[in-house]
């Protein structure tokens, strides 16, 4: 057995949950953890985890999922750089398809736009190296984990003195709104499975907060099966015995302090801003802006663009959905008006989206 | 949203694909419903019967390890063929080459053609070629169509797994479409992946001699082993049930489907048939795939486990359970 094999094993499998099991026998109401990354969503339906957890545990889904917590009109700024003759739009994958006011990127390239598909920010400053009769245009979407990425960048192409390489920035940062959300009573959220890859940066002090100030208890979960439910055991040993810390079960990759350079980099290259989040509204001390030093790199102020008013399609409860509120398959839209190949909101679009995952693995582990 | 665009999606064989075809392109040019369509059409001819074929190949790049888009033309046909039970007699070839393409490559793929037709044992019997100008067309296009004889007899069809029936398969999945991808992406892997671009005309004719034993053969090329397998759930209308912990899989095909948040359920195969075949027979079956040289990884990964329903499962690596759906859209990967 290799060494992540391990953590797919389905004897200690089995064995998380029957300690879950034991620990929550007997509660009369269920314990709700919420996953905040959409990495977790999509690996708890993948494997099909919730079909191994007692009933005394109930998992929802956050609002970790990058494309799905973007507004509308970002989208709609994104569409109206893809217009112009002159401009190369590039962007991850997963915000292709999701739709703007009236149109999406995907739709635009095959009007003739040119939409690159790049795995790296890094690639779409050597688009920029490539084509200098263009102006590049690199969407910048994504938490603590992509930001240092796209910073990175932006460092590489002043290096070079590019000056056809700019960002349209909407980076988020997690912590706040996780705040907002446990204060809310409807949720009644007993504890978060906090991210894997975005703690590995900002480090497991970072939600401190949460857990002495707020009372939610906070562990600091891998992505693969074993360490999911190992989480959610820790969550359940909080819960029950009325304590609420921050605890690392992520520790083969995450430390209290973080990533220190990565921390310096979004240091150097964003400040921090008040942002709106698609479904939640704006929420302070929750986005990355680009620094005045960099402006030029700044799609917003370089290249502005107008846009009409955006417009969310009618009926669409994403927000409801990111907040956890509600599952996709209460949503009227879900897989009748909306699926994958004709999405009305975007969590139905990302690869890290709730409905693009309950659609995919199917209501046998809803 | 504008829906008189053709996307890319279309053309990735899942949902996009299945709903064109159910809505413009049958309707318009035969009227035959989906559900009656295997890899390749049957013809009745002078009391035998026909097996008729075509497929447009346009991969980008041309090049990449384990063959180029030649001897994939070729491939690909004869397997379409081969799907429905027929050895391939013959095979028509269309190249459209773009103004500027390499003579010394097209000699390449002309090589590679060839080299492979010889290896199916199936003759290029005719073709055409067209120039476009420069940018009408990448570099080089090419359609083959093919004709084979089927048994007489024979039965094989998507339309006929049964409950009991085994899923059997004749190696590790998602070797092409990585392959591809990490040409196209520029990945620098340790290992190299190679494709599996193969003819399976001779494995299916060992597998014929099973018999009635063999219900269904499909390849699942674009929209991979999922859709493949969920397109023969609908057409039979049963319910098959995979099991994740046998699938076959090479440990680097795995990593990059990690990396670039891809499921290799859904990535092509080029050199792998599916086949349902009896529960009975199925160990025995599965013994002759291994001892042909395309067949050595064989496995049988899941059962039809119940009829109606036209849905596939999976028990998945830990244990628990979930559905398994078409591929939508285009593969995208992650964001973060």
């Amino acid at each position: 057995m290799n060494y992540s094999d391990a953590f797919r094993n389905r004897e200690i499998v089995r064995g998380l949950a029957e300690r879950i099991a034991a620990l929550t026998c007997g509660l009369d109401r269920p314990l709700t953890f919420m996953e905040v990354c959409g990495t977790h969503t999509m690996s708890i339906y993948q494997y099909g985890l919730r079909s191994l957890l007692p009933p005394q545990v109930r998992l929802i889904s956050g609002p970790g999922c990058p494309v799905c917590v973007t507004p509308v009109g970002y989208v709609d700024k994104a569409v109206a750089y893809a217009r112009r003759p002159q401009i190369i739009v590039a962007t991850f994958g997963d915000m292709l398809r999701v739709p703007g006011s009236s149109s999406s990127l995907m739709q635009e390239r095959a009007r003739g736009a040119e939409v690159r598909i790049v795995y790296s920010s890094l690639d779409a400053v050597a688009l920029a190296v490539k084509h200098p009769e263009k102006q590049v245009v690199f969407l910048g979407v994504g938490f603590e984990t992509t930001a240092p990425t796209v910073a990175a960048s932006i460092q590489a192409a002043a290096k070079q003195g590019l000056r056809n390489y700019f960002v349209l920035g909407a980076h988020k940062t997690i912590p706040v709104p996780m705040q907002i959300l446990s204060a809310d009573p409807e949720l009644g959220i007993d504890g978060y499975l906090c991210p894997a890859h975005v703690s590995t940066v900002i480090g497991g002090g970072a939600y401190r907060f949460l857990a002495e100030q707020h009372g939610v208890p906070c562990v600091v979960t891998g992505f693969e099966p074993a360490d999911i439910l190992q989480g959610v055991a820790m969550l359940a040993a909080q819960r029950m015995e009325n304590r609420s810390a921050v605890e690392i079960q992520y520790r083969r990759f995450v430390t209290w302090e973080g990533n220190r350079q990565a921390q310096a980099l979004l240091a150097e290259v964003f400040v921090p801003v008040d942002t709106a989040w698609r479904g939640i509204g704006v929420i302070p001390h929750s986005g990355l802006a680009i620094a005045d030093r960099y402006a030029a790199f700044d799609a917003a102020r370089a290249l502005p663009v107008a846009v009409e008013q955006p417009r969310e399609a009618a009926g669409c409860r994403c927000g409801d959905i990111l907040k956890g509120k509600i599952g996709p398959g209460d949503c009227p839209l879900f897989g009748t008006t909306c699926t994958p190949e004709n999405p009305v909101g975007a969590c139905m679009v990302s690869s890290e989206g709730s409905c693009a995952a309950a659609y995919k693995y199917g209501p046998t582990s809803l | 949203m504008d829906s008189d665009l053709i996307l890319l999606g279309h053309g990735s064989g899942g949902k996009l694909s299945h709903q064109l075809l159910e809505q413009l392109i049958i309707p318009t040019l035969s009227g035959v419903p989906l559900v009656g369509q295997n890899d390749a059409a049957l013809l009745d001819h002078d009391g035998g019967r026909l097996a008729f074929t075509t497929d447009s190949y346009v991969v980008d790049p041309v090049f990449f390890p384990g063959g180029n888009i030649g001897d994939l033309a070729i491939n690909g046909t004869v397997n379409d063929l081969a799907m429905v039970g027929a050895q391939p007699l013959a095979i028509s070839v269309g190249l459209i080459l773009e103004e500027g393409f390499s003579r010394r490559e097209l000699s390449e793929i002309l090589t590679a053609m060839r080299r492979a037709a010889d290896l199916a044992g199936v003759s290029i019997a005719t073709g055409d070629t067209k120039v476009v100008p420069r940018g009408k067309a990448d570099r080089i296009f090419i359609n083959t169509s093919g004709i084979g004889l089927v048994p007489p007899g024979l039965q094989i069809s998507g339309a006929n797994a049964q409950v009991g029936d085994k899923v059997l398969i004749n190696g590790t999945i998602g070797d092409h479409g990585i392959a591809v991808m990490a040409r196209r992406e520029g990945l620098e892997l340790e290992t190299a992946i190679c494709s599996d671009s193969a003819a399976l005309n001779h494995l299916v004719k060992d597998l014929l001699e099973e018999g009635d034993a063999i219900h269904v053969l499909r390849d699942p090329t674009r929209g991979g082993v999922a859709t493949t397998l969920k397109e023969i759930a609908l057409q039979s209308e049963v319910s098959i049930t995979l099991d994740e912990a046998v699938l076959p899989l090479k440990a680097p095909v795995r990593g990059v489907c990690a990396l670039l948040g891809l499921d290799p359920l859904y990535v092509a195969n080029e050199g792998k048939l599916l086949a349902i075949v009896d529960g009975q027979a199925a160990e025995r079956v599965l013994q002759r795939m291994q001892r042909h040289p395309l067949g050595a990884e064989a496995s049988i990964i899941g059962e039809v486990t119940a009829a109606g329903g036209g849905r596939v499962q999976m028990e998945t690596l830990v244990g628990g359970m979930r559905a398994v759906e078409m591929l939508s859209g285009e593969q995208l990967p992650r964001i973060c």
